[in-house]
């Protein structure tokens, strides 16, 4: 029997325990001040998905806003060229331009059920800034946004649409004035306002409940792209892909099909300069080990523990630390992560614009990047049926301008 | 023998007083600097020292200790140059802690933290983003190695998790008297005295009272309820405002006598 795309979840048997533990990662390392919030919204977030009026509300509104479910769309002519078939899941093409409208939709959601009516969101290249401006607007709440002063300045568009959208956004000017700046500041914003407003975190990282609470909200990716992949072909893929910040499109990819033991899953991290030279954000080849933003997980940094400053083209993927479920999935062994450099994500960018009429966002690029050798080597192993299904995890608008400078264009 | 600091609350408590309990970061201007203005704390008056750890992600402090902290790492203090400091200032014979992010400890390596500690004569750890049901490796450590363990409640708290904490607690129980980071506050917060009441339900252990005292006054006013008056902000602040050691030395000698005195006439 095949499941619909709106098959209600699975739980998978690499989800946390009820304390957030993901094996050796996650957890809750957090000020007590937070405790009883955090506490608050796991009760909430867990009564709300095991409420059918709920989980029915947010597929309306992902369905009929945000234009979910995606398309799932055969890449013929880069299927060709490689010898295997490509199949990317076209989060390219929901409202705002990316998977992460499925969270900022779904904490917001949450947040409306809880009574409250104002939302802080920390932001790097802007993106969930953007999300979530946008989902407070559609809910009528209050929005802040959180964005370091360094990135302030390089985004200045995405500002503006935070503005239009009425968003305040406030530059912070602390620390490395970037995205891990950004999250201290909202959380320390969060202390003082958190008996009337939600913090809606960005990726599938920080304290329990949010790095499962943000891929429930996100999993509907692999939900509908194991329908579609078995209604369109009648098999599961052969593997799949997705690139890793923080990891919020991959773990939503990945969960429905972690227990699908013949399903390859790849996971592929900002190489930035090379790893070698130091200059990157591939937080899992790194693989020290570390409590980061209130989640034992794996962290860039120092010998005394000071956070290290990640450097990735892809401002989207330029983090120090990671989701803790991926920390557990690479060391258990059941996802393969692989660096990806600047060179080689702008080389696939290149090369999907001009092979499918396709501008990934540099973000999604590392993910074909990476995808596209897995399927050059399925492809001679087993033939062009080989099945590679990539997460198209957002379009590539927002990185024009990156994108002249790299090509001189 | 143990250092631990519920000592020196005890003989605050002898002298119908509170104490007053000292912050700075190691580091500040530099590490023989920051262990000139520790000492002047100790000089001017305070009964238990806080020294804190310079992290890259302070995510409890405000924009003061935070500066301060962000100075220190670019100056290059090491963990070790936070535990030199520790012995330096433990020397005087004030019992001495560190408030530390969880990060650098867990990185240094718990057990070998607690030991190195102990033998630098501080007497225990403050851990503001480390609760007790997430810590079972310091406790453990801490208890090898006599230390104090010093937990954080705050107005959030629930009734079930202050009980938890302040069980888990050595030392002192460090309440924080308003929901938000730390810096010095014009106002002291009017969720501190509950909190007070509701900590001592639980434990016979004193409760310091944290975030936002700075001067004599509001020191006399937290003094009132309180086992202990916390001060940080207010004198990195003092610091950060002098343009020379010796001045930024007088104005803290000058702060503490006046947070000093505020703690006796209570």
């Amino acid at each position: 029997m095949t499941s619909t795309p709106h098959a209600p979840a699975r739980a998978s048997s690499y989800d946390a325990d009820e304390r957030g533990w993901f094996g050796d990662f996650g957890g809750r390392f957090m000020p007590e001040a937070l405790v009883a919030a955090l506490d608050e919204l796991t009760e909430a977030w867990q009564d709300a998905m095991a409420d059918p009026a709920f989980v029915a509300s947010f597929e309306a509104i992902c369905r009929d806003y945000a234009g979910t479910p995606s398309r799932l769309y055969e890449a013929r002519r880069l299927s060709d060229k490689v010898g295997a078939r490509i199949l990317l899941k076209r989060e390219d093409l929901n409202h705002t331009g990316a998977h992460k409208i499925r969270n900022v939709l779904g904490q917001a959601l949450l947040t409306q059920r809880m009574g409250k009516k104002r939302v802080i969101a920390e932001t790097g290249a802007g993106q969930h800034g953007v999300a979530s401006a946008t989902a407070a607007a559609y809910f009528g709440m209050e929005c802040t946004v959180y964005m370091g002063a360094v990135d302030v300045k390089r985004q200045a568009l995405n500002v503006a649409r935070m503005n239009l959208l009425g968003a305040k956004v406030v530059s912070v000017d602390g620390g490395s004035a970037t995205l891990k700046d950004a999250i201290n500041e909202a959380l320390r914003e969060w202390v003082s306002t958190v008996d009337h407003t939600a913090y809606l975190f960005g990726t599938a990282a920080g304290p329990h409940p949010f790095p499962s609470m943000v891929r429930d909200f996100a999993r509907g990716i692999g939900d509908e792209a194991r329908a579609q992949c078995l209604e369109q072909y009648g098999v599961l893929p052969d593997a799949i892909a997705a690139c890793v910040g923080g990891g919020s499109n991959a773990i939503g990819l990945y969960q429905a099909f972690l227990d699908d033991e013949d399903v390859a899953i790849y996971g592929f991290e900002p190489g930035g300069d090379g790893v070698e030279t130091g200059r990157h954000a591939a937080t899992i080849h790194a693989a020290d080990s570390g409590v980061l933003h209130g989640a034992r997980t794996y962290v860039l940094q120092d010998e005394d523990g000071q956070t290290i400053e990640s450097h990735s083209i892809s401002a989207g993927l330029d983090y120090p630390g990671v989701g803790p479920q991926h920390a557990h999935l690479a060391k258990t062994g059941r996802v393969t992560y692989l660096p990806i450099t600047d060179a080689q994500a702008m080389d696939a960018l290149s090369l999907l614009s001009r092979t499918e009429g396709i501008i990934p966002a540099i973000e999604s690029a590392h993910a074909i990047a990476g995808a596209l050798d897995v399927a050059k080597r399925l492809g001679e192993e087993k033939g062009p049926d080989a099945t590679v299904l990539i997460n198209l995890s957002g379009r590539g608008d927002k990185d024009m301008e990156t994108a002249m400078e790299w090509f001189d264009l | 023998m143990s250092n631990t600091s519920a000592t020196a609350f005890e003989k605050a408590r002898a002298d119908g007083r509170a104490a007053l309990v000292g912050y700075l970061p190691a580091g500040y201007p530099d590490v023989d600097g920051g262990i000139d203005a520790l000492r002047c704390l100790v000089d001017s008056g305070c009964d238990v020292i806080e020294i804190g750890l310079p992290y890259s992600d302070p995510v409890m402090d405000g924009p003061t200790i935070q500066a301060a902290a962000q100075h220190a790492l670019e100056g290059g203090v090491r963990t070790r140059d936070v535990l030199r400091t520790v012995e330096a200032v433990a020397a005087t014979g004030v019992p001495t802690l560190v408030m530390t992010y969880w990060n650098p400890v867990e990185r240094y390596g718990v057990p070998r933290f607690a030991a190195d500690l102990a033998s630098a004569g501080g007497a225990g750890l403050i851990t503001p983003d480390l609760t007790p049901d997430s810590a079972p490796e310091w406790i453990a450590a801490a208890d090898e190695h006599d230390l104090d363990k010093v937990f954080l409640v705050a107005p959030s708290s629930t009734d079930a998790r202050v009980a938890m904490t302040t069980a888990a607690c050595r030392g002192f129980v460090y309440a924080t008297a308003v929901m938000g980071v730390t810096g010095a506050r014009t106002t002291t917060s009017d969720l501190a005295g509950p909190l007070v009441a509701r900590t001592r339900q639980t434990t016979d252990l004193p409760v310091g009272v944290g975030l936002g005292v700075s001067n004599g006054d509001q020191a006399a006013e937290v003094a009132s309820y309180a086992d202990g008056v916390i001060v940080g902000s207010a004198f990195v602040r003092a610091l950060l405002d002098q343009d020379d050691r010796a001045a930024g030395l007088r104005a803290l000698a000058a702060l503490t006598e006046d947070l000093a005195a505020g703690v006796r006439r209570a």
